[in-house]
């Protein structure tokens, strides 16, 4: 007899009975819609068991990989635990060990987690000032090669946790961390295929970390990263960048400055254009797209009209929290 | 005309869903992939998806795809209706209505689906013209 449990219970679906309905039965509320397998509104995650192949359907990539399953159309074939997606991450306390200015409006925060969290470079946290007030910061760091999570957090005008980064918070400190989250990260098993990454701002931290993922499972296609900002100052990593293009002959890097003064070595034009420009066809390409909500908006649709396909195309915007 | 066919196959031709001839879900998504953008590209209707989440639209592109293949779906009538009255509203007329079937049409070409079989998919997708217009 197979067993689901869900938070503290546990349910037996019946013959033919999907989880969704499984658990619906035992009273449980599961967001669902079509309940055919289309929708993806009851998307769910397995943290003990393997969901059936048939019931990831559709699923990208990262989510197969993470044990995301569709529960209408779930009938599973070994035991498993199961939550909803946004209920498995844990909260856990971490101690600021490094802050440093990366350029005049980023800072990278080094954390160490009092519980070790197992993330994939690109995926973020939340991270709070206090237990009310949160912000999601993407990770920029590559478990095994950096010692510890590393976060680029860009100061924002009247930024309440940004700010507080900037100007208050102290190496030794504590903050809380809840995560990970997202599924904007390198999915290894295809070595060969082309990548292209575009980010705006702050959105080179996922980008930064999904490069050095792939370059250290040893990805061999071609790694072409076009990162933007107005000038020259809303860039950085520029050194670290370059080198990787000395160490690694498939990796590509372009930063591009979409203001007027554009000094030797860099392109003119919004990241996103000049991207685009270079690489005109994007079919069979994987596209990470990070920063600014109106690129990822856009470039989503422009990779998607140059040939990337849907399931391709993993975007990660930046929404600033408009509360006061 | 070829060999006889078994009765076994005859029947299965004749009586398995458009949805499994087409190719049930594979062929589907397949198909979104083309139609929708297809559909984005053209400037006849993309103004219709201005401001759309792309990979939201593209699940709907799915449904609707497996609807018009005869597949499962929950559409109703109303459904339609709703869903396109605000661009009914915005002009939206049976010009806009042909530029999709005509990419719904070159779509099911493009994956090599035999005419007859378009045919049907075109007759399931046509059936929705006066809901889709608020007519």
């Amino acid at each position: 007899m197979i067993t689901i449990r869900y938070g503290r219970r546990h349910f037996e679906p019946g013959p033919e009975e999907s989880v969704l309905d499984c658990l619906e039965r035992g009273g449980v509320a599961i967001p669902s819609g079509c309940r055919a397998g289309s929708c993806q509104t009851c998307l769910m995650k397995a943290t003990a068991g393997l969901p059936p192949a048939d019931a990831q359907r559709g699923l990208k990539d990262c989510l197969k990989l993470g044990n995301h399953f569709l529960a209408c159309i779930c009938h599973p074939t070994e035991n498993l635990e199961v939550a909803l997606p946004e209920e498995t991450q844990g909260v856990t306390p971490a101690t600021v060990k490094q802050l440093e200015l990366l350029n005049d409006d980023i800072m990278q925060v080094a954390l160490e987690c009092h519980q070790p969290i197992e993330y994939r470079p690109g995926q973020f946290i939340n991270l709070f000032r206090d237990p009310g007030l949160g912000r999601s910061y993407s990770i920029a760091s590559v478990p095994g090669a950096d010692s510890h999570l590393h976060l680029h957090v860009r100061r924002l005008p009247n930024g309440r946790v940004s700010g507080w980064i900037h100007d208050e918070l102290r190496t030794g400190q504590t903050v809380e961390v809840r995560g990970p989250a997202g599924d904007c990260f390198y999915v290894p098993g295809r070595p060969e295929r082309p990548l292209l990454l575009i980010g705006t701002g702050s959105g080179l931290a996922p980008l930064y970390g999904i490069i050095r993922d792939a370059l250290l499972r040893g990805h061999t296609g071609p790694i072409r990263l076009f990162h933007g900002s107005r000038n020259r100052g809303g860039l950085y990593l520029t050194g670290e960048l370059q080198e990787l293009t000395r160490q690694h002959s498939n990796f590509d890097y372009v930063p591009c400055i979409s203001g007027d003064e554009i000094p030797p070595g860099h392109v003119a034009g919004r990241a996103e254009a000049v991207a685009l420009k270079e690489v005109p066809s994007l079919k069979g390409w994987r596209i990470f797209l990070c920063g600014h909500p109106e690129m990822v908006r856009s470039a989503t649709r422009k990779a998607y009209l140059a040939g990337a396909s849907l399931q391709d195309i993993y975007a990660d915007a930046f929404n600033v929290n408009q509360a006061a | 005309m070829s060999e006889k066919q078994s009765m076994a196959a005859w029947w299965d031709s004749r009586h398995k869903s458009l949805y499994e001839r087409l190719g049930g879900e594979g062929a589907v998504d397949a198909a979104v992939d083309i139609f929708y953008r297809k559909v984005l590209g053209d400037d006849r209707i993309n103004r219709f998806f201005e401001g759309v989440d792309v990979q939201k639209q593209a699940a709907k592109q799915k449904a609707f795809l497996t609807f018009a293949f005869g597949g499962p779906n929950n559409y109703t009538g109303t459904d339609m209706r709703t869903a396109h009255a605000r661009l009914v509203q915005a002009g939206l007329d049976d010009s806009h209505f042909d530029a999709v079937m005509e990419h719904l049409g070159a779509t099911m070409q493009e994956l090599n689906v035999p005419g007859d079989l378009i045919a049907e998919a075109a007759a399931i997708a046509e059936s929705t013209r006066s809901d889709v217009l608020g007519r």
